[in-house]
């Protein structure tokens, strides 16, 4: 039985504090309509955020919620989940606090594949801060801190994610909402380490800069620019420049860390039972 | 404090005396006495020199380094040269003579005992080295009791290598014996 | 714990810490490779999944720590061990803590720095840093051990007051006491006082996550037990949520800092020898302690009426004893492996009532008890 997205928030916590035109709104209504069809347990979810604007989205959830350090959220995430496998455990990020700051983290908890679901509210830019550049703002895009253009090229996030060792990487927008719902979905679902990449419109910060005119017509860019996966695998690299390739980008199964660690545990405590565990050195 | 005794075992790194300092001051807490040991670390403890210090004491132990050892073991020339200076007035050195050639003047006792020599050609191997080391220098120094040495060795060796040891330990001993008569 | 022997044996400091965390109910650690503080994760490796607890080496130090908050607002009670260069990447979390209410060991082995320094040299140049090394005016408890017995004794100890105080209590070794080992005699299991954080005593619709409690504390509901609530290092009110009302923020610090200044007999340890007549005192912490006792023997044995103080509970700073006895002494004399960080403070608090003296080593190596001896006869 699906149930009224408002059950879900803090509806005391209210109005938010985004701006006009801004993605985010669109991007936790997806990630509502994914938990209320799985129908989690509020009890037994825990939402983890970090720095920056997405990441105050925690606060507004009726959940277990965490609002963390800069970049570090899925450190903390990493020590709930390896504390309490049972629990679902995500995190909503945006592209500074994921990929510059929190960079290291993001490959490390991506290479264990632990049991995470990762949002990453990617807006191309740092909004809270007033509009510097992020390691996601494209080449040749202006910000605060490139009134002249970025000189250095982004990454690709999702990409990045499938090398470290991520299960499962999917990219949606906030034009495409059923594709990001699904996708939240099936990362949720997956038992290992989800990336979901939601690229949403910062028309304060990005848009305006850039030739963007508001949020409406960054969200009409979104649909224009975006290219599903399928349709992607027939067009030439030209063909895709500038595109954003959206869909379910990668999936594979693969060992599960707090799953192996418990597993570790039954091999310990076994051995433990039959008295052979090896015993500390002198030295 | 009459009853302070303190050590240095110094060689190379490898060589086995941070084990060796941990197994006497085990040996000194089953003969019913205070015991303490530190070592050099780092780079050191990998390779290069490496020192073990114990000190054993009836009573409460302050202080934890050793200054002036009334007895030191020196492994290699390297070691000795260092710290052969140090040696306690009246203290006693036991020297490595399959790698001590030229063991500085010291005011004490000298014994020069094939101890690597030994443990390759008798036992078959250099790595207990320390362990002949070890039975030499209770047997001299009466710093711990036989028993008390074996047990602390046992403890602490991988399984296996129980005989191995023993025979390290004797020879040491026998080694010893025949330096002092 | 089964690996609590009533029996003497020989055990090193990081050791001691370990076992003694285990047997305080840690079941979770994260940490990141660090001389002199590695045989802490090593051991924690080895023995926490006997216990059906978890170990972790994460990325790096800001890493470690973040893990054992989270860990421990899951319900585990968490410990991570660095060393110098590894407890300065972890200040900006260590502040979380502090402001989040999340109890929380962390181990400091402290070795000679600045920056990358002398690694395996002993050192206390960290003390100041621990009371203020994160941003903002924040509560902490520093715990500092001369012993083998001690390191054991004050892990249980940090894990207990972390609990009780939903506080980050920083257990501060140096090298020389991590490193050494010594004869020990630990307590069994049911000797030890294991305590454990207070729960919430009302049902969830009920529930307010930070308002006070026992001792000025607030009950501590676990992430999974069904109190729904919102954890934040931002400035917050008493129901968690981000609040900047200068009314809520003073109000927050005050209580932050007042559970711990209103609990001091609690917090509070500290040791002392020969101090009923004595008129020069030797104040010293972690292993120049020993140096210290060494010296203060030494001196009584001469005739001189010397004493020593040892601070284990080095902050919250033990002021009212510290005055105390400022005003029967000539002389407090203070051996530091540092600049004279805790001179300082001591410096303080005692104002007009005796001279202070520091000796003061950074040359690596543990402060000879000659050289406190010397310096007791100087002051004579």
């Amino acid at each position: 039985m699906t149930r009224e997205l408002d059950s879900y928030l803090r509806m005391d916590k209210f109005p938010h504090m985004w701006c006009p035109g801004c993605g985010n709104g669109i991007v936790l209504r997806s990630l509502l309509q994914a938990i209320n069809e799985l129908e989690l347990d509020q009890d037994r979810t825990v939402i983890v955020g970090g720095i920056g604007c997405s990441s105050r989205a925690v606060g507004y959830l009726d959940f277990n919620t965490l609002h963390t350090t800069h970049g570090r959220a899925l450190a903390y995430a990493t020590g709930i989940k390896l504390a309490r496998p049972e629990l679902n455990v995500i995190v909503i990020t945006g592209d500074g606090d994921a990929t510059a700051i929190g960079g290291n983290h993001f490959i490390h908890a991506a290479r264990r594949n632990i049991d995470l679901t990762v949002l990453l509210f990617n807006n191309n830019i740092y909004g809270m801060t007033g509009g510097q550049y992020s390691p996601l703002t494209p080449a040749n895009s202006k910000a605060t801190t490139a009134p002249y253009g970025t000189i250095e090229p982004s990454f690709d996030i999702s990409e990045l994610a499938r090398s470290a060792g991520a299960s499962y990487v999917g990219r949606g927008t906030t034009y495409h909402t059923g594709l990001l719902k699904g996708l939240i979905k099936s990362g949720i679902e997956n038992k290992g380490f989800s990336l979901v990449e939601a690229v949403a419109a910062c028309p304060t910060a990005f848009g305006r800069r850039n030739k963007m005119k508001g949020g409406a017509d960054m969200i009409m860019w979104q649909k224009e620019n975006a290219v599903n996966i399928k349709k992607a695998a027939q067009m030439s690299p030209e063909e895709l420049e500038g595109k954003i390739v959206v869909g379910e980008l990668h999936k594979q199964e693969a060992p599960e860390y707090t799953a192996m660690y418990d597993n570790l545990i039954a091999r310990v405590m076994q051995q433990a039972g039959g008295g052979s565990v090896t015993p500390l050195k002198g030295n | 404090m009459g009853s302070n005794r303190e050590l240095r075992l110094s060689g190379t790194g490898g060589q086995g005396l941070i084990l060796a300092g941990i197994i006497i001051a085990d040996a000194a807490i089953r003969d019913g006495k205070n015991s303490i040991q530190s070592q050099s670390y780092g780079p050191e403890a990998r390779g290069g020199a490496s020192k073990a210090e114990v000190i054993i004491n009836d009573d409460e132990i302050d202080y934890p380094k050793v200054s002036h050892p009334d007895v030191l073991l020196v492994m290699s020339q390297e070691a000795s040269d260092k710290y052969a200076a140090d040696l306690e007035k009246g203290g006693i050195v036991i020297a490595d003579s399959s790698y001590v050639e030229n063991l500085p003047e010291v005011e004490g006792a000298v014994y020069n005992l094939p101890i690597s020599v030994t443990a390759r050609e008798q036992v078959g191997r250099e790595m207990v080295a320390n362990v002949v080391a070890l039975g030499a220098m209770a047997r001299i120094t009466g710093i711990v009791t036989r028993e008390a040495l074996t047990d602390a060795l046992l403890s602490r060796i991988p399984p296996g290598t129980e005989e191995l040891n023993r025979r390290a330990l004797d020879l040491g001993w026998q080694m010893a014996e025949k330096a002092l008569h | 714990m089964s690996n609590v022997l009533e029996m003497g044996r020989l055990m090193q400091g990081n050791e001691a810490v370990a076992e003694g965390a285990l047997a305080a109910g840690v079941r979770f650690f994260a940490g990141y490779p660090i001389t002199p503080s590695t045989e802490i994760a090593e051991i924690m490796s080895n023995k926490l999944p006997q216990v059906g607890g978890k170990f972790i080496q994460m990325e790096d130090e800001i890493a470690s720590i973040a893990a054992i908050i989270g860990a421990s607002l899951a319900g585990l009670k968490s410990l991570t061990a660095t060393s110098g260069p590894g407890f300065s990447l972890m200040q900006e979390n260590l502040g979380f803590a502090a402001m989040a209410e999340v109890p929380c060991v962390i181990v400091n082995v402290q070795r000679s720095g600045p920056s990358t320094g002398m690694p395996t040299a002993p050192a206390q140049g960290d003390v100041m840093q621990s009371r203020w090394g994160t941003h903002g005016d924040h509560p902490v408890i520093v715990l500092s051990p001369s012993s083998v017995r001690e390191a054991y004794d004050l892990a249980v100890k940090s894990v207990n007051l972390a609990e009780e105080y939903r506080v980050p209590v920083i257990l501060l070794l140096d090298e020389v006491v991590g490193h050494l080992r010594e004869k020990v005699v630990l307590p069994a299991q049911e000797q030890i006082d294991v305590l454990n954080r207070q729960g919430p005593e009302t049902p969830p619709e009920s529930f307010i996550p930070y308002t006070s409690g026992a001792k000025g504390v607030p009950p501590m509901a676990n992430f999974g037990d069904g109190y729904r609530h919102h954890v934040t290092g931002l400035a917050h009110d008493e129901t968690g949520a981000p609040n900047n009302s200068p009314v809520v923020a003073e109000e927050l610090i005050h209580r932050l800092h007042n559970k711990i200044s209103d609990n001091l007999a609690d917090i509070i340890i500290d040791d002392s020898r020969f101090l009923d007549d004595a008129e020069i005192i030797v104040l010293a912490y972690g292993s120049t302690a020993r140096s210290a006792r060494h010296a203060v023997k030494e001196a009584r044995r001469q005739g001189l009426k010397a004493g020593l103080y040892r601070p284990l509970t080095l902050w919250p700073f033990p002021e009212q004893k510290v005055l105390e006895i400022a005003k029967k002494a000539k002389t407090i004399i203070v051996p530091e492996m540092n600049m004279g960080q805790y001179r300082l403070e001591v410096e303080r608090v005692v104002g007009k009532h005796c001279q202070v003296k520091g000796v003061n080593r950074v040359h690596g190596e543990l402060i000879k008890p000659g050289e406190i001896y010397d310096t007791i006869l100087e002051v004579v």
